[in-house]
């Protein structure tokens, strides 16, 4: 697991080592939705978007 | 470089992308089976994509050559080929779909069409769709004003069925149970500043069992079909809004039901959604273009991505 924080109530959050880009990690404490995004083989945390009026199947 | 690149080692090197803006578990189990097939098989960010007019008349290598090769590629940060076939898989029905007209421009064989997905991203176009090409459907009407809009579902009667043209997992899908209910809607409606809202879709309400069928087409077969149940308390039958699904079985009523469905829109890989009235039978009131296929992978004996993959890789054969 890697830790990183939440950029809205900086909460530690756990984030699988096999997560990939793209992902999504929830905050339990906040909601906030994050996409992973790796760099340099470092794993970052991106705000995710919202859900859109054109979203779905 | 936010782009998950592995390699398979079976298939000649035949490369498939992934291309999504939400990572679900569709699109995780597309790159697992494409992967143990023996592809090589990546997933695209596509907010990482971007496209240029100059990449139609370039190669991959910026040589302004005509673009007539296989060696094609966006014009995206990395300067990677999406390869031989994209399976489109955004959630965004536009971004999907523009992504979808881009890809096309460039040759890329892409899953599904654009035509396709305009016709499925548009309940209006879908059922004209269907109706032309004679798939049962339920009763629908369009009208373009508030007036009309109100005038037609005071003369059908209600309950009756009002739908967004764009939206999905039965996002603001509403059974109006009376006149004012309606007025309320299109008042509603009237004030958003969408100009989609203002075209207003009506169906009729169909007298259904607490369920409806999922069937997954793909390419000219049904590869399986499930029951959706809706939740307790919901009329909505949406997994996405916690509907259980249980195996359906493929009737020939219903995979004749299905194909012309998925032929009425184009083909491809396809959610056919169907009401079982109890006095017309089977009615199609939706066709879905990027399939999400998690509730019917969990009850259903077929490997669905498998499925997807291989569809794939028959487009690009062919």
């Amino acid at each position: 697991m890697v830790k990183v924080r939440c950029l809205e109530c900086d909460r530690e959050l756990n984030v699988p080592d096999d997560a990939v880009d793209g992902e999504i990690v929830t905050c339990p404490d906040c909601g906030a939705n994050y996409e992973v995004a790796r760099s340099n083989g470092k794993i970052m945390l991106k705000p995710a978007e919202s859900i859109g009026e054109d979203w779905g199947e | 470089m936010n782009m998950n690149m592995s390699r398979g080692n079976l298939n000649n090197g035949t490369t498939i992308s992934i291309v999504f803006d939400r990572l679900r578990w569709e699109e995780k189990e597309l790159l697992d089976k494409a992967l143990k097939l023996g592809y090589n098989a990546r997933l695209v960010d596509a907010k990482d994509l971007v496209f240029s007019t100059d990449a139609i008349i370039k190669d991959s290598n910026g040589n302004g050559n005509g673009n007539t090769s296989s060696n094609k590629t966006s014009i995206n940060p990395d300067g990677v080929s999406l390869g031989d076939v994209v399976i489109q898989r955004c959630i965004s029905h536009y971004r999907g779909l523009y992504i979808t007209a881009c890809l096309e421009s460039l040759g890329i064989p892409t899953i599904n069409r654009y035509s396709v997905a305009e016709v499925c991203g548009n309940k209006l176009l879908c059922s004209l769709a269907l109706a032309k090409h004679g798939v049962s459907t339920p009763s629908t009407y369009f009208a373009f004003s508030a007036e009309k809009a109100i005038e037609i579902a005071n003369g059908l009667g209600y309950p009756i069925v009002f739908k967004p043209i764009v939206g999905s997992w039965g996002r603001l899908v509403i059974p109006v149970k009376d006149r004012e209910m309606m007025e309320s809607i299109v008042e509603m409606r009237e004030e958003m500043p969408n100009p989609l809202s203002k075209i207003y879709y009506l169906q009729e309400y169909v007298r259904r069992p607490p369920r409806d069928i999922r069937a997954i087409v793909v390419g000219d077969r049904v590869i399986t079909a499930v029951y959706r149940y809706a939740a307790e308390g919901e009329w909505k039958t949406n997994i996405a809004r916690g509907g259980k699904a249980e195996p359906c079985p493929i009737s020939k009523e219903l995979e004749d039901t299905c194909l012309r469905a998925a032929e009425a829109v184009g083909g491809g890989v396809l959610g056919i959604d169907i009401m079982e009235d109890e006095a017309k039978g089977l009615l199609v009131h939706e066709v879905n273009n990027t399939v999400e296929f998690r509730g019917a992978a969990s009850v259903s004996s077929v490997d669905i991505a498998q499925e997807i993959v291989s569809y794939a890789m028959k487009v690009v054969r062919a």
